[in-house]
């Protein structure tokens, strides 16, 4: 039942933000999408996933998309169309995937023998397989996320010779 | 019907509509949204498979999830700095008019 509700809620903040027309919106209607599915990950047992996904996403992507906003300032789109012109095979083909998805999520066997064990992960365990198993991948991801922000500092900066 | 068949049939939903987002929308940010909303599909379908799945004490997919919110994070910063620049270079957000390196 708790299920059902933070589904819709998620979905409901998904299609709010593809569909509005105001940026902000759609920025506020992405968090509320990024909450709903915090509330799944919570019920489904994984609570520091779901605590990771608020501090990420609601705390750092959402504000970073909305700073973006504020700096290109097109919070009002001039263009009368919201929709690039190509749109109708766009559409099809996304209705084509998702009916394949559905099809063989319905027809697989893994959906009908799948245990109903109580899989909980503490803080402990989670701590212990990200210093001893995964302890090489932690240090790739340490070292990805400093050159994505090198990076993107050095591509958003303002160039030589621009003028103010 | 199974719960983990609901938990898939809620993710297939999120990726058709952030890739319907990313597909159809003229505005880059909200292309970017769209690779969001995809990505995140992507982490609810770890998460159910590692809670309904075997062998869930070797955290596999958890771990899945937590390296794929870093790649997204950093994915996140490369692309609105992308964006902001382009919009420096030609004052346009809006992807049908950027044709310059198109044939």
């Amino acid at each position: 039942m708790l299920f059902t509700i933070f589904a819709i809620l998620t979905l409901a903040g998904a299609v709010a933000a593809i569909s509005l027309r105001n940026l902000v919106h759609s920025v506020l209607a992405l968090t509320l999408a990024f909450a709903g599915l915090a509330a799944v990950y919570l019920l489904l047992g994984a609570q520091f996933i779901g605590l990771a996904q608020i501090l990420v996403y609601i705390g750092a992507v959402a504000i970073l998309i909305v700073f973006a906003i504020l700096l290109i300032r097109e919070a009002e789109p001039a263009s009368p169309s919201m929709v690039v012109s190509s749109w109708v095979g766009s559409v099809v083909a996304v209705l084509v995937i998702f009916g394949t998805m559905a099809w063989a999520i319905e027809r697989s066997a893994i959906t009908q023998r799948a245990t109903g064990s109580q899989a909980e992960a503490s803080m402990q365990q989670i701590g212990n397989a990200l210093m001893l198993r995964f302890a090489l991948p932690l240090e790739i991801i340490g070292l990805l996320l400093t050159a994505a922000l090198i990076g993107a500092v050095t591509i958003a900066l303002r160039e030589k010779g621009e003028g103010r | 019907m199974t719960p983990l068949t609901s938990c898939l049939l809620l993710s297939a939903l999120l990726f058709v509509i952030g890739l319907a987002g990313a597909l159809i929308r003229r505005n880059a940010i909200v292309v970017l949204i769209g690779i969001e909303l995809m990505l995140n599909a992507a982490n609810l379908n770890f998460i159910a498979f590692w809670r309904y799945g075997p062998n869930s004490e070797a955290l596999t997919g958890m771990m899945f999830v937590i390296f794929s919110i870093a790649v997204a994070a950093a994915e996140a910063a490369v692309g609105l700095a992308l964006i902001i620049s382009l919009y420096r270079h030609i004052k346009t957000a809006n992807i049908d008019e950027v044709v310059s390196m198109s044939g």
